[in-house]
């Protein structure tokens, strides 16, 4: 039975699960229009959708080609990836660095373009790696957001709150805060937001390289490393608002907006997007604090978002002109003069404009010795989706069984990782 | 009439089709059945398949034989609490929403005031999807900014009623209830509506009192209506899956087999292999209920 006979019968019975490729399927006509790129884009959000459209417009007028952009709800983007690269994909589409990129390079989907990289300058070399799968370059990155602790500059100054620097002044003050009635913002009904809370604790107790072999399936789940980290989790717990899985992380960026609580483990745009335009210069961060010394506050937690061309693009020549138009430092102002809730990843582009707030993740980026990604983005997808999202509610809900939820996700992740990628 | 050649019932011959009507009965059977083949059974025969495989929906397909259902047995925290939930979630809907909704069904039918009223109200649910009523449970249950919460003003220390995994899936069952309740009435009214008066008068004339007119006449000429109700309600819990993927993906406590099967398949994941063979567990519970009917309707058309 030959993969392409399969795949025939497969598309043929599996009606429904075409549907959504089929639904998507709107792009150019056989043989593609010369003239015309096609960008499938997740950013269905008003902010980003504004900034991209006005990034694309930009280069329409400079290159006299047309973009013609197809946006589709951020989630259901990331859920039909799959189909959508098999199918009729755009020539261009909008993904994320690290592991999540490389998985779909190992499985052939994506285009290299390492011809267009070659070409550009002002990306750092961790930039090139983030972008690189086994030697080649699939991947122009486009901004970044640093994770961090966010919190309110008034209500800091208000009730005499310091930043902390250590785990124990964070602890201090998460109790603190909880005594005063505004609690440590939590929340993670939508699956992720915790995992960045996970992520940085473990980075800062068994630092960067562990992280990086965990989330690549070549620790064991059930070390004593790990278990430390749930432990070390816990002793915050107590301080966190309550429900925490019935809710969203926009109820939580609102709740941070509204004084309900006193701070939040959070992407940059997560409280970005949730305050209005003029608070937003009353928002401010600190570094995620020390546990171990040893490994001090090396390493950040800046997920990096980019472009990728598909495999199947029906413009090879329009989608790399595109992106070696994307990867200059122009393209990059005229997004983020849009969106104050990123960081240009380019080392040319104009830091003038910038908010109080971008300079200092900018600087916090910068001084880093290592950058993760993210769990979601770190390691396999099937991984992140079908045990970890489990397997981190289930801590939050019942954070005493330790032992039991390690063993469990060791034993799923034995079964995920022995199955080959490709 | 001179032609009046007498007819001998079971020595009939068969009547001739001519060709014309055998490519037409041909073609007008063939195309359900090709449809029904293509559309129903390969599918499902290629999940079949596919739950012996592993696959990512890209690669090449690797035979693991029973490694998938032995993975979901014994190594899927979340598949045993989904049997739960659809276990209770069917006897929620059988022993609660459907009796309640006969129960509506019954009293508006023996003439309440403003029936037509309380008709229409009851039975408005039931336009709306399922999903909805998940987004409009989550605007009243909500934790921080729910209609509820807010009304009991406890900000501090709020019901989790959503979040909490003990809480959420009776939470659930309500909302799916409420839209269940309207449908079932609406089946036993046109039921009830067919019921002929004169068994009920004739029952009163035996001295049987209400309670016993409707248990023991009225009910059991409600059969087909029965057998209909009884079925939606089971394909309503087994189907259960776009309620509690609006409100939360279907996770933390609100984990149903449908639920697991799109993740597995449809999301980033692509875990296809170990999808199917939950979707071919949720075939095998089907297919009982399934058998199960067909044998009782087929014995029942040989004992009528």
């Amino acid at each position: 039975m030959s993969r392409r006979n399969l795949l025939r019968g497969a598309a043929v019975g599996a009606g429904a699960l075409t549907l959504p490729v089929l639904l998507s399927a709107c792009g150019n006509g056989p043989g593609g229009n010369k003239n015309e790129v096609t960008v499938g884009s997740n950013a269905s959000d008003p902010v980003p959708k504004k900034a991209y459209a006005a990034a694309f417009s930009a280069y329409e007028k400079k290159s006299g080609k047309k973009v013609k952009v197809n946006t589709k709800d951020h989630n259901d983007f990331q859920e039909n990836i799959n189909r959508y690269l098999q199918g009729t994909p755009d020539d261009v589409f909008m993904w994320f660095a690290g592991y999540r990129m490389q998985y779909f390079a190992e499985k052939g989907l994506l285009h290299e373009i390492s011809d267009v990289w070659s070409g550009f300058t002002g990306f750092s070399d961790a930039l090139k790696e983030q972008s690189t799968h086994s030697g080649k370059q699939y991947f122009v990155p486009y901004y970044y957001y640093p994770w961090a602790v966010f919190h309110r500059k008034s209500l800091f100054q208000s009730k005499g709150y310091q930043q902390p620097k250590t785990w124990d002044d964070f602890i201090a003050l998460a109790k603190q805060m909880s005594k005063d009635g505004t609690p440590v913002a939590f929340c993670d009904k939508d699956g992720w937001p915790a995992m960045g809370t996970f992520d940085y604790i473990n980075m800062r107790l068994n630092g960067y390289d562990f992280h990086k072999s965990l989330m690549a399936g070549a620790e064991a789940w059930t070390d004593a490393k790990v278990k430390n980290v749930f432990d070390t989790w816990r002793e915050v717990m107590p301080y966190y608002q309550k429900g925490a899985l019935g809710r969203t992380w926009e109820e939580a960026g609102q709740s941070l907006q509204q004084r309900k609580t006193g701070m939040a483990v959070f992407g940059m745009p997560h409280p970005g997007t949730q305050f209005p335009e003029n608070e937003r210069d009353d928002i401010d961060f600190f570094a995620f604090p020390e546990i171990d010394p040893q490994y001090a506050q090396d390493a950040v937690e800046a997920p990096i978002d980019g472009f990728l061309v598909a495999k199947k693009s029906k413009n090879l020549d329009g989608a790399k002109a595109l992106l070696k138009w994307l990867g200059t430092p122009t393209a990059e102002n005229t997004y983020l003069a849009l969106d104050p809730n990123n960081v240009a990843v380019n080392d040319g582009a104009d830091t003038t404009k910038y908010s109080a707030l971008q300079k200092k993740s900018a600087q916090l980026v910068s001084g880093a010795k290592q950058i993760s990604q993210f769990m979601d983005r770190d390691t396999r997808p099937d991984f992140a989706s079908t045990v970890m999202i489990k397997a981190i509610q289930d801590f939050i809900g019942n954070p005493k069984d330790v032992d039991g939820l390690c063993n469990s996700i060791e034993r799923q992740k034995k079964t995920i990782f022995s199955s080959p990628v490709g | 009439m001179a032609l009046n050649i007498p007819r001998r019932a079971g020595r009939r011959r068969l009547r001739r089709f001519s060709r014309r009507d055998t490519v037409v009965l041909g073609v007008l059977l063939g195309i359900p059945v090709l449809l029904d083949i293509v559309i129903v059974w390969g599918p499902t025969l290629a999940s079949i398949g596919l739950s012996f495989t592993s696959w990512d929906g890209v690669g090449d397909i690797h035979w693991v034989g029973g490694d998938n259902y032995k993975n979901v047995f014994e190594n899927y925290p979340a598949f045993w609490p989904a049997v739960r939930h659809n276990v209770l979630w069917l006897l929620f809907l059988g022993l609660i929403a459907t009796p309640f909704g006969l129960f509506l069904a019954v009293l508006i039918d023996r003439g309440v005031r403003f029936s037509r009223f309380y008709q229409s109200v009851i039975y408005l649910p039931v336009v709306l999807s399922l999903a909805i009523v998940g987004f409009i449970a989550q605007l009243i249950l909500g934790t921080d900014q729910g209609v509820v919460n807010t009304i009991l003003n406890n900000h501090e220390n709020p019901i989790d009623w959503l979040g909490d995994a003990h809480l959420n899936i009776w939470m659930m069952m309500i909302a799916a209830s409420w839209r269940h309740t309207g449908y079932v009435m609406i089946l036993y009214l046109a039921g009830l509506k067919s019921v002929d008066p004169q068994l009920k008068e004739a029952a009163a004339i035996d001295g049987a009192n209400a309670r016993q007119t409707f248990f023991r006449v009225v009910f059991p000429t409600l059969r087909p209506v029965n057998v209909i109700v009884g079925v939606i309600t089971v394909i309503e819990a087994l189907r259960a899956f776009d309620i509690v993927y609006a409100v939360n993906k279907g996770r933390n406590g609100l984990e149903l087999l449908s639920v697991l099967i799109t993740d597995n398949i449809i999301g980033e994941a692509s875990r296809i292999g170990f999808g199917s063979a939950i979707a071919v567990v949720l075939l095998t519970v089907s297919l009982g209920f399934i058998v199960t009917f067909l044998v009782q309707e087929l014995r029942g058309a040989r004992e009528r």
